[in-house]
């Protein structure tokens, strides 16, 4: 069997398949279905610094592969996920990532310095791309000041491993990524969901309540390809690759193109099993191609 | 209860109307608990512009003979891909998905379903008749072709029928039938599954008389689990997800569902 683990700055992961934040719960979600174990590691749905209900229903359209959803970030809080998720994550012995979001840069700095404080978190991933909340969210990440400051701030507090998650709606997604970098970004995971729309006709009214959502599936898969392709090259933190990826195939294509490693999304609400499937693709994708390590992947594209 | 992933044979399909279909269903293993009111995500193959599965509720559950029962209806690409399986086909189902309806015991109960809102009350008056129940039935519809399954429902008890166009039953819409217009229900609970607004009328009907109305809700669904957050209903506790907190829930704990508020009463809002 060939070596699956990589190495995220000072994560090592047993493998390279994660999943993605807002797509997997909490991990017991899945645990009917999965050795959660077995992922490389788990990022666990975002957390703010205060209780959020999220956006009205309809938060979701089904679109040609893919979806739109408008959820908003709900979730009860930094002090409500210390107290009563974070123990119920104990459990797990792979890499647990707290994906990290606010509407100000104080509310990202509190969330990341009350998550520094646990021990089982091995890492936060700082959402500066959702584009799904009124203020924050994505506006922090489709400049490179905003960019800038709200990672600067948090690594002045944050102790490990940084991993910032780029917004694909920009005009140069390698520019945000060498700011972060050069703010203190130990990684960076690319792309958080494209900006969309549905539409239904018969009653000439937007399907989401909030208009406009984040487009998320397989129908995104070659933009964010492109992107981790670009990014890689731009920058010499390890880059995690998001987008659409339901198959082994995808996974290994993702790693060729430069990410270290990889984050399952929506193909999780489809069947719980694709991660699993993913792993044993890729161990299967080396022995067919005698490679003794995954990480021989990595930027392995012969252009 | 634990949840499964189970591939599915397709024992039969039958067609109930012009865009509903009844597919039995059966499996290598003995299918697991499930209680009435719960639901399944059906995944749809060979379908090229739908992506996810599709949320459907547990019509019947034969355990001795080991097969399942769901009711399709056929409202877009991917519900149209499953209702048109044939005997033989096999498609992957999650299940049992969310919570359930409450079941007395020897108490009189009367169940309200409009359209294909009668597809989970099959499961829930076969266990309430188990527990002694004594179960009336009320089924609406917009015409005689919308009122799906009436004669095969009377083995549980009486069955009412109303239609808005009154091709069949008493004219009119649910909330309008003679049964629900007596001054004093005769009923300690009543269950509803149907259009949004079928449901708030029928539970204002219920408050007024201080009946406990448990209503089985329709969202938008992607994962069925309670990982997207994306299928929310306003309740006095927040929002919560109709996969997990639902899809049953008193009506009383629905925000905006207090008969102060004002609505129209549809059967096919």
């Amino acid at each position: 069997m060939a070596n699956l683990s990589v190495k995220l700055h000072h994560l090592n992961l047993k493998n390279p398949v994660m999943t993605a934040s807002g797509t997997f719960g909490y991990g017991e979600e899945f645990d009917d279905f999965i050795d959660v174990n077995a992922l490389g590691g788990i990022l666990v749905k975002a957390t703010t610094s205060g209780h959020r209900e999220g956006n009205p229903y309809p938060r979701m359209a089904e679109t040609p592969m893919g979806m739109l959803n408008a959820v908003g970030l709900q979730n009860k809080g930094i002090d409500y996920f210390v107290e009563h998720i974070y123990p119920r994550l104990l459990k797990y012995n792979n890499s647990v990532i707290a994906n990290v979001s606010d509407s100000t840069v104080e509310g990202y700095v509190e969330v990341a310095r009350k998550m520094n404080q646990l021990e089982h978190i091995a890492a936060i991933e700082l959402n500066i791309s959702c584009p799904n909340v009124k203020e924050g969210g994505m506006a922090f990440g489709t400049s490179c000041p905003s960019a800038t400051a709200v990672t600067r701030a948090v690594r002045e507090v944050y102790d490990k491993t940084l991993i910032v998650k780029l917004s694909p709606n920009v005009t140069s997604i390698a520019e945000i990524a060498q700011a972060v970098e050069a703010a203190g970004a130990d990684a960076v995971s690319l792309i958080n969901t494209l900006l969309g729309m549905a539409i239904d006709a018969e009653k000439r009214k937007p399907v989401l309540s909030t208009i406009t959502g984040g487009l998320s599936g397989p129908a995104i898969k070659p933009i964010a390809l492109r992107m981790v392709w670009q990014v890689a090259r731009a920058v010499k933190i390890p880059v995690i690759g998001i987008g659409g990826i339901s198959t082994a195939a995808d996974a290994i294509e993702f790693m060729l193109a430069g990410a270290t490693a990889i984050q399952v999304g929506t193909a999780n609400f489809v069947d719980p099993r694709t991660t699993m499937n993913i792993i044993a693709g890729i161990d299967d994708y080396l022995n067919r191609h005698q490679i003794n390590d995954v990480n021989e992947l990595i930027g392995g594209l012969i252009c | 209860m634990k949840k499964h992933l189970i591939d599915f044979k397709v024992l039969s399909n039958s067609s109930l109307n012009y865009n509903h279909n009844l597919l039995e269903l059966s499996c290598d293993q003995p299918l697991p608990a499930m209680v009435p009111g719960q639901f399944a995500e059906v995944k749809v193959d060979n379908s090229p512009a739908t992506y996810l599965r599709r949320p459907f509720s547990i019509h019947r559950i034969d355990y001795e003979k080991n097969t399942l029962h769901l009711i399709i209806k056929s409202v877009g690409e991917g519900t149209r891909k499953i209702a048109a399986l044939q005997a033989g086909d096999t498609v992957n189902i999650m299940l049992p998905l969310g919570n359930g309806f409450t079941i007395p015991q020897n108490s009189e109960v009367l169940l309200v379903g409009g359209g294909c809102g009668v597809a989970p009350l099959w499961f829930l008056a076969a266990e309430l008749q188990k527990n002694g129940n004594q179960v009336t039935m009320l089924i609406g519809g917009r015409t005689e072709k919308d009122i799906l399954l009436a004669a095969e429902y009377s083995q549980f008890g009486e069955v009412l029928i109303s239609t808005e166009d009154g091709s069949l039953g008493q004219k009119g819409m649910v909330t309008a039938h003679t049964v629900m217009l007596q001054e004093k229900l005769p009923f300690s609970a009543i269950y509803c599954c149907g259009p949004d607004g079928m449901m708030r009328a029928v539970s204002h009907i219920a408050e007024k008389q201080s009946i406990p109305c448990m209503v089985s809700l329709e969202n938008t669904m992607a994962c069925g689990i309670g990982a997207c957050l994306c299928c929310v209903v306003d309740t006095h506790k927040g929002h919560q997800c109709v996969c997990t907190e639902g899809p049953v829930f008193n009506s009383k704990d629905l925000k905006g569902w207090s008969a102060e508020t004002e609505v129209g009463c549809s059967i096919n809002k």
